[in-house]
């Protein structure tokens, strides 16, 4: 009861149409940003002098904003899965190895691939980069699976400490790799460990929608069975969930839809771990806010992010992980400061 | 109105022959047991005598190595998660929430098998179990800042209406369903650890609802209890009305201490004193 004083929740329709447009309005204002001054209208102008400018639109902007939304959306969600599988607020979607496993395959390929396989860069043109550490992401979650599972099942505590194990090892290779390179592959390693948007094309917008749009909409029916999970395993089951292909479901779309993020765009941290816990703060843990909200709010924070990498030091742009954390940590501490106050912890 | 049923075995509970073994250790062995809906049964027993184990065994989440458990004329195994999910609610032990979810949300995730074939009063069932638990002032408090007693309240809330609400439906077929509570009085004060016996025992007169709760007080046990079941050292010890279980003989030799049996003479009940 509000005489009690506990913190009222947002109501749950309202601010996922609130995102909605905060999320549009955003893709909106990032289209216009830039080092050519055009704006959005440009889309549809006919006349002949605008070619230019509609062309940057439509073949540069367009897609990078988009590309913005889907791997916003996608990391956004996975983070929200993954806390709710864990039961735990700190659970993001490289506890399960699918970025260090995607970094450490993407770092292969910059130092070592032209050295073993010199055709496949020409075969497969900029997709050999995306296509290993898509690969290399599935293989170590599939290694954390394995090692998680048993006759039993997968037990959830272990696969915590598996992929703790398996993320350390590949930080290992990584660390190796980054001593072998040499210079100009470390840099160019270095920058796609921090992520960028500037390989956007219409082809990679498909590739991630792909991935990301069906996978995540049907990710969105297990909000129920999330949040009969909070009560514990033992009590989940006795509720019904069949618990075993949750597990198993929740961990492989969480994969596929992180690797086929970090695969385009590079390792982007921090979205996953902060857009559903500021949703949580807002709307409550429900599951059917959370995950749709943390998709939104990812999207939105990676949109204004990107906008943001390719503004501020123009022409020079920023890293992508840089600025989603520069532009997160903020809006999350001010959030954790204005709930403080009024409840306790999680 | 379930005398009639009560000799049928297509609605008991029945143990035949199960043994449960952890490692080395043999937590229930060769246990037959059969409980008929419309009794409250206590399970007494002193610490790690295999209680709880008994209760999962019945309520399908403990494995047994051994013997067969019948569900109201099945076998367990051939009941989906699903469908005995609408049939019995459990209160555990410790049930920790994870998030800060609200006692109204924790009390709602009970509906949740019930999500397919919503009761027409679907929103009334979550808020009258509410109000039977004497939680409704809390509905809107995280389950973070409640006090031990008042979370084992919102999750007898929350199995109550898993059950929905036993009594809404006087004309169904089958009795209410099952309630499988261990040691739900643990953490309750006085008047609720009774005002919980005696609404669990109306129940089960009233609606058919069948009970198995894991007491130590005994003579909580002795006051609400249709029969009782002693559990020692992974077997079952004797099973009957509760004060034939309770003999001095039988407190002693179980619990290692010297029991009298005292009458108030107000009420002419029994109670032990230790």
């Amino acid at each position: 009861m509000t005489a009690m004083g506990w913190r009222q929740r947002w109501p749950g329709p309202a601010v996922l149409v609130a995102l909605v447009t905060l999320t549009v309005l955003a893709s909106g204002w990032a289209l216009n940003q830039g080092a050519l001054p055009v704006d959005w209208r440009a889309l549809w102008a006919a006349d002949e002098d605008d070619a230019g400018a509609a062309w940057v639109l439509w073949q540069l902007r367009l897609p990078r904003v988009l590309l913005a939304v889907l791997v916003g959306a996608g990391l956004g969600l996975a983070g929200a899965l993954m806390q709710g599988l864990f039961r735990n607020p700190l659970a993001d979607p490289g506890l399960i190895g699918v970025s260090s496993g995607a970094a450490l395959a993407a770092g292969l390929t910059i130092v070592g691939l032209a050295a073993v396989w010199p055709q496949a860069p020409r075969l497969l043109g900029s997709w050999t980069l995306v296509l290993t550490a898509f690969g290399g992401g599935l293989l170590t979650t599939w290694l954390v699976y394995r090692l998680a599972s048993s006759t039993h099942g997968v037990r959830v505590g272990v696969m915590l400490l598996a992929g703790i194990a398996v993320n350390a090892l590949a930080g290992a290779g990584i660390g190796m790799l980054g001593y072998i390179a040499n210079d100009e592959q470390l840099r160019n390693y270095q920058l796609w460990m921090l992520g960028s948007l500037s390989g956007a094309r219409w082809a990679s917008v498909w590739t991630v929608g792909a991935v990301v749009v069906p996978l995540g909409v049907g990710a969105i029916r297990w909000a129920r069975p999330l949040n009969a999970l909070a009560l514990g395993e033992a009590q989940a089951a006795l509720l019904g969930v069949d618990l075993e292909r949750l597990k198993r479901r929740v961990l492989w779309v969480t994969a596929l839809i992180t690797g086929a993020c970090t695969a385009t765009v590079g390792a982007v941290g921090f979205i996953g771990l902060v857009a559903p816990h500021m949703v949580r703060l807002v709307l409550g843990p429900d599951h059917r806010w959370v995950l749709p909200g943390a998709a939104l709010t990812g999207a939105c924070l990676v949109v204004l992010a990107d906008a943001a990498a390719r503004t501020w030091l123009a022409p020079a742009e920023m890293p992508l992980g840089v600025l989603t954390a520069l532009l997160g940590v903020p809006m999350f501490v001010a959030l954790l400061r204005r709930t403080r106050r009024l409840d306790v912890g999680m | 109105m379930w005398e009639c049923e009560m000799q049928n075995s297509a609605v008991a509970l029945e143990l035949e022959g199960v043994s449960v073994h952890a490692g080395p250790r043999v937590v229930l062995e060769n246990v037959h047991l059969r409980v008929l809906p419309g009794r409250l049964v206590a399970v007494l027993g002193p610490n790690g005598a295999g209680k709880s184990t008994l209760l999962g065994v019945f309520g399908g989440w403990v494995r047994h190595q051994q013997g067969q458990c019948r569900w109201e004329g099945k076998r367990l195994d051939e009941w989906s998660a699903a469908q005995l999910a609408c049939r019995r609610a459990v209160m555990l032990q410790h049930t920790h929430v994870a998030f800060d979810f609200t006692a109204e949300e924790v009390v709602r995730l009970g509906r949740y098998p019930h999500r397919h074939r919503p009761h027409p009063r679907e929103d009334s069932v979550a808020l009258e179990a509410m109000a039977q638990a004497d939680v409704m002032h809390l509905r809107d408090a995280p389950m973070g800042v409640l006090s031990g007693g008042e979370r084992a309240r919102v999750h007898w809330a929350r199995a109550w209406a898993q059950l929905e609400c036993p009594g809404w439906h006087e004309r169904r077929a089958l009795p209410a369903g099952w309630l499988l509570l261990d040691e739900p009085t643990a953490a309750l004060d006085l008047a609720h650890q009774h005002a919980l016996l005696a609404r669990l025992r109306h129940a089960c007169e009233a609606y058919g609802v069948g009970a198995l709760v894991v007491l130590h007080d005994l003579n909580l046990a002795l006051r609400y209890a249709h029969e009782a079941v002693l559990v020692h050292q992974g077997r079952v010890r004797a099973h009957g009305g509760v004060e034939t279980v309770l003999s001095p003989s039988e407190v002693a030799a179980v619990w290692g201490v010297q029991p009298r049996w005292l009458q108030d003479p107000a009420t002419a009940r029994m109670h032990l004193v230790i």
